[in-house]
């Protein structure tokens, strides 16, 4: 293994993060705790490399659900996996709540 | 690798065909819905046996009667059931299905209704269901490889968990196995919708991804097309889906397909309860994504252990074959810890690793072919759901 990135080290000190992200290139990550309220410094790891980094919940977010990592609007296709998951067709701002009332397939 | 798997045993039942069972099952096996009830007074009349009642089997014919001739044949020959009383309301197919059980070598007895009655027929096969007990209670388990299991998967009340935790340990699990003789099965041809340009990549072959893509296809004219109402959006992602945070049939399918790792390719595509016949590695079967009717199909196929990712809590069970349930989602764990087996939850803590949480899967597997009994068996989970193509005549 290569030097520890900044994310081992804060899970070296026992810090759990509050929101997973699978891959670099997506725009969504998945809240991992309950109770999450609005105005949480989230700390954020993506799985891909153990990167980390912080953003602010703008509501309650329940565990299991997706949040923006960048002002999103109506088009715009959702990247989770590194995969086109579906389009917008709504707005969501930054650490906002991305589910049914602004995402869609595209299939259906 | 931290463990050489190769190397592993398990103490199982070595059958009469070479294959190897984890439970010892003696059924009492309905061809027919209206012979349940002479298969349960059997059952009870006779401790150590099950009956498995079932809906169907009555007015069946062409492709929908082959899925049902072949999904009780292989529940009867399942390495996990040690013999079998066949119960039916006629001869004809009674013994179709009693030959079919019959090519395992194992023992089977086949009996019919009409003529006699219920009473009668119950007398003559509670007779022979003891014999088979007293028979398979002394079958000695023996030594046999990790790597000689048949081990299926599939998920249920997914979320965003599953293909975080749950689902990755599973594919960890394939990934270290397959390479040794494991035999893996998993399906849910609705569920792949999304992801199939992906899942037809995961082939072995050009053939196994042309077979697959077919059969995607098929799924999609035949059964999705003629019969939705406006979209699926209605039912996939189901409800408890939705709840958990999943949003679109293409996320779903994504974290579905984390079932079968990072290197693990399917070098068959099987039909419904079709048993696998390229040899050892992993298939596809086309199956609904319904928790029963897909153990159910992948039981009847030959699976002798199945291993469930859920993340929300899908409480399904079956009959023969021990349901391993997998959950990373912690609250999950915390208000439905009765159902689940192999606890991941530290993997979105991120103080458990997918290659650890694999390793763990591997461990419960090894005890549950030991005897362990499962959270699902405990519960009494017995849940055997017929798979039906169109009405009967």
């Amino acid at each position: 293994m290569m030097s520890k990135t900044k994310g081992e080290r804060l899970m070296t000190a026992n810090t759990h993060p509050h929101l997973l992200v699978h891959d670099k290139a997506d725009n969504v990550g998945v809240v991992v705790v309950e109770g999450l309220e609005a105005g949480t410094q989230m700390l954020c790891v993506c799985t891909e490399d153990n990167s980390d980094f912080r953003l602010t919940a703008k509501t309650d977010i329940p565990i299991g659900h997706k949040v923006a990592l960048k002002a999103l609007s109506a088009g715009d296709t959702i990247i989770k996996y590194g995969e086109d998951i579906g389009k917008m067709v709504g707005p969501a701002e930054v650490g906002g709540h991305v589910h049914t009332h602004n995402l869609k397939t595209k299939r259906w | 690798m931290a463990f050489d798997f190769t190397q592993d045993m398990v103490k199982a039942w070595r059958r009469e065909n070479g294959r190897v069972g984890v439970r010892n099952h003696v059924l009492i096996l309905p061809v027919d819905d209206i012979s349940n009830a002479a298969c349960e007074a059997v059952a009870n009349n006779v401790k150590g046996t099950m009956a498995i009642p079932h809906a169907y089997g009555r007015l069946q014919f062409g492709e929908d009667l082959d899925l049902h001739f072949r999904t009780i044949i292989g529940t009867g020959a399942n390495p996990n059931v040690a013999a079998v009383v066949v119960i039916g309301i006629e001869p004809e197919w009674t013994r179709i299905i009693v030959e079919g059980i019959a090519k395992t070598g194992k023992p089977v007895e086949g009996f019919w209704i009409e003529q006699i009655g219920d009473f009668e027929t119950i007398r003559r096969a509670s007779w022979k269901a003891k014999e088979y007990v007293h028979w398979a209670s002394e079958l000695q388990k023996e030594d046999c490889p990790l790597t000689d299991l048949w081990v299926s998967t599939k998920c249920g009340e997914s979320d965003t968990t599953t293909g975080l935790s749950s689902c990755p340990t599973v594919g960890n699990m394939y990934d270290k196995l397959l390479p040794h003789g494991l035999y893996g099965c998993f399906g849910e041809t609705s569920e792949i919708t999304g992801a199939e340009h992906i899942c037809a990549k995961r082939a072995a072959t050009p053939e196994a991804a042309e077979k697959f893509m077919r059969t995607f296809q098929a799924y999609q004219d035949e059964v999705i097309e003629p019969f939705k109402t406006s979209d699926l959006s209605d039912s996939q992602p189901t409800k408890g889906n939705i709840l958990g945070g999943l949003t679109t049939i293409e996320e779903k399918a994504l974290g579905n397909l984390e079932k079968i790792g990072r290197s693990s390719t399917y070098i068959d595509v099987l039909e419904p309860a079709e048993a696998p016949a390229k040899g050892n590695g992993l298939y596809f079967m086309d199956t609904s994504s319904a928790a029963a009717e897909c153990v159910t199909l992948m039981a009847a196929a030959g699976y002798v252990i199945h291993t469930f990712p859920t993340g929300q809590g899908n409480v399904v069970g079956n009959p023969i074959v021990p349901v391993i349930k997998i959950s990373g989602n912690p609250r999950t764990l915390r208000t439905m810890s009765e159902h689940i087996d192999v606890d991941v939850t530290g993997v979105l803590r991120r103080d458990m690793t997918i290659d650890q949480a694999g390793d763990a899967l591997i461990g419960m597997i090894k005890r549950t072919a030991n005897g362990r009994m499962t959270a699902a068996e405990a519960l009494g989970h017995r849940e055997f759901s017929m798979t039906k193509l169109y009405r009967s005549a």
